[in-house]
């Protein structure tokens, strides 16, 4: 019997090493250097385009840039920076994923294609579109690339005097009844479950109403009516874990395939540990609009008022009706890093069933920068 | 651990000896001991008899052998019996033993305390916020068990000192104490008999009692600044603190947190007239502007 067992177990890898040498996945093939492949074709607008995200999608970018036909109106250096950021954005760590080109207007020597690509990234996907013009030279059609430059900022000094904070703990040859210094004291200030699609979502507000920093992060327990617990989930990345005093960050917790009706009681758990953290740098979020039907979302730009670069933002956003009670948390990570004083725009989706409630919505950003170890 | 070592060999002859040796047998007058030593005093053990015998003391932690001469007293130096609790001493002369109980009773005066006070950092004007536990030992680390008052002193410069006594229970005294309505490290002390023992007790300012905000036109933008931001006993809100800014126009919102600073906070929003402009910081809202130029 075990000998039967290896014998399929060794003629099932055969097969699979076969059949993922002849018809790899994208992603593999990519990783193992394949380079151009039956997708590349430059003979009609349609083909040309997806040729071009083939390349994009396996970063090759030599051959990407050696297939435009607005090359002279940047470097390849730029359509990199374009596509795979420049300052350790969420952009260079992405893959694209999958895309699609959709035709807008064609005619014998020009036509218009949608590119839509769909990157991926360990926090979640994002989406970029471009629409893009591509020409007849010769018996080829070349796209022209509408390249987004990103902003250089002039070299400056730009004086930061902000707060921080550091911390001394007990020590380990302390006495016995030595004080250690205290953790912060946070509280949930709003906690509403509703029940999705997706299953039971917790959602509130916590406030650090101390006078330190707080790295903190929230735990939902249900309970049954038995006083058993149903489930247990933390809020992972959906809330802003750097609270700084008198801040207040949403949180967001979901419990897939759970029902409100099984629920009899929530037990909350926020935590706080007292962490060195540092005041800069300070994002202003400008021109937020709330976006009706078809496609409700919440909208704005980002602008950091320091000097330093924050390479990854993510953006929460705290949805509530007309009498303020909470209707939704959502979030965003910016895809692109927030170079000083330069506007970085954002969209957060709202739930189409839930957009006819909200009537208003508070938004924070948290910030990573790649210097700043804090 | 050299105390462990020195008596480990006693240790082992008093097992031995309370394993083999025949029953006690009555020998009254033999052993001579007061019923209750001071931990870590000297003190005589009194025997009579005559010829060489051979005295163990075992009790909590500690066993001594010592090879006596009945008739002779036995001294034990200071510091030969510093651990406090119930003793059992053996005077054993050839097959005769004589037994004799006593206590070793911790030191009446305070060597050192042990002061847990908690927490380490709140708000001012909290009515019991602060607690503070000591427990009592002598030099020896003995627990003193005897009740004896405890003084507690919670101190902030150019503030009234709030003090309490309190008699110790088993060793422990424990006590709650207001926080002060002024900001600043407090030294919360613990004091029995001459022996005190110091904690600082961060106290911070409380919510913003009143937040008000002003504007100025600054080019294409509105400089919005608060006033200095204190709170309801006066105390300056702490440089770090959040304030939120938020400008509503035309159906758009800017909103920008700031910290704090020399205990003002300062943000500059997009100058929109008829724009609605509102500050609140935690959970405390401030006034309202409506911008004009």
């Amino acid at each position: 019997m075990g000998r039967l067992i290896a014998i399929v177990i060794i003629l099932a890898t055969i097969g699979l090493v076969i059949i993922g040498t002849l018809w790899p996945i994208p992603t593999a093939a990519a990783y193992a250097g394949e380079t151009s492949g039956p997708a590349h074709s430059w003979s009609s607008p349609q083909a040309s385009v997806q040729s071009l995200a083939h390349d994009i999608a396996r970063h090759h970018w030599a051959p990407a840039y050696a297939s435009l036909e607005n090359k002279g109106e940047f470097n390849e250096q730029d359509l990199i920076r374009d596509l795979n950021g420049a300052q350790f954005s969420l952009r260079t760590f992405a893959d694209l994923e999958s895309f699609r080109v959709r035709p807008l207007h064609e005619s014998d020597d020009r036509a218009e294609m949608q590119l839509q690509m769909h990157w991926s990234t360990v926090v979640g996907n994002f989406d970029d579109t471009r629409d893009v013009a591509v020409v007849r030279s010769g018996d080829r059609w070349k796209p022209v690339w509408p390249i987004v430059k990103e902003p250089r900022v002039p070299p400056q000094v730009i004086p930061v005097n902000y707060l921080r904070w550091d911390v001394i703990y007990r020590g380990g040859g302390d006495d016995w009844a030595a004080q250690d210094v205290e953790s912060p004291h946070v509280r949930i200030v709003d906690m509403h479950p509703v029940e999705r699609a997706a299953g039971v979502v917790v959602m509130g507000e916590l406030l650090n109403e101390d006078v330190v920093p707080a790295y903190v992060h929230v735990r939902a327990t249900l309970m049954a009516k038995s006083g058993k617990a149903i489930g247990s989930e933390v809020s992972f990345d959906r809330i802003s874990h750097l609270l700084l005093p008198k801040q207040v960050t949403p949180f967001f917790i979901l419990f897939p395939n759970a029902a409100l009706s099984d629920v009899a009681s929530i037990r909350m758990e926020p935590t706080a540990t007292l962490v060195a953290a540092s005041a800069d740098p300070v994002i202003e979020i400008q021109n937020q609009k709330l976006n009706p039907m078809p496609t409700p979302s919440l909208t704005g730009a980002l602008v950091n008022q320091s000097g330093q670069v924050v390479n990854i933002a993510h953006v929460l956003g705290t949805f509530y009706d007309k009498t303020g009670q909470l209707v939704w948390v959502a979030d965003r990570y910016i895809d692109r890093a927030l170079m000083p004083q330069v506007p970085v725009s954002f969209s957060i989706p709202i739930p189409q069933d839930l957009a006819g409630k909200i009537s208003t919505e508070r938004a924070v950003v948290s910030t990573y920068s790649q210097n700043n170890d804090l | 651990m050299r105390y462990r070592l020195t008596f480990l060999p006693a240790l082992l002859g008093c097992g031995a000896w309370l394993a083999l040796a025949p029953p006690a047998t009555a020998q009254t007058g033999n052993l001579h001991l007061p019923a209750t030593v001071v931990a870590g005093s000297g003190f005589t053990v009194q025997t009579s008899g005559s010829g060489p015998a051979t005295l163990y003391i075992t009790g909590t932690g500690a066993a001594v052998r010592r090879q006596v001469q009945l008739g002779d007293p036995v001294s034990f130096a200071a510091g030969d019996l510093d651990i406090a609790g119930h003793y059992v001493a053996f005077l054993e002369e050839g097959g005769a033993t004589d037994v004799k109980e006593f206590d070793v009773v911790p030191a009446p005066r305070p060597g050192s305390l042990a002061f847990l006070a908690k927490p380490s950092r709140l708000s001012v004007d909290l009515h019991d916020g602060i607690s503070g536990a000591v427990y009592i030992f002598d030099a020896y680390h003995n627990l003193i068990t005897k009740p004896m008052p405890v003084s507690f002193q919670l101190s902030v410069p150019d503030a009234a000192v709030e003090s309490r006594t309190v008699q110790s229970h088993d060793g422990a005294a424990w006590t709650q104490m207001n926080s002060s309505s002024r900001e600043g490290a407090a030294r919360f002390v613990a004091t029995a008999g001459d022996v005190s023992s110091t904690r600082v007790i961060e106290q911070v300012p409380g919510d913003p009692c009143s937040l008000k905000m002003s504007a100025h036109p600054d080019g294409q933008k509105i400089a919005l600044a608060t006033d200095p931001i204190r709170d309801c006993s006066g105390n300056p809100i702490p440089d770090g603190t959040i304030v939120t800014f938020t400008e509503t126009y035309d159906g758009e919102q800017t909103t920008v947190d700031v910290p704090v600073k020399k205990d003002i906070a300062q943000a500059d929003v997009p100058a929109h007239d008829g724009a609605r402009i509102t500050v609140a910081t935690g959970v405390v809202l401030g006034n309202e502007i409506r911008w004009a130029r």
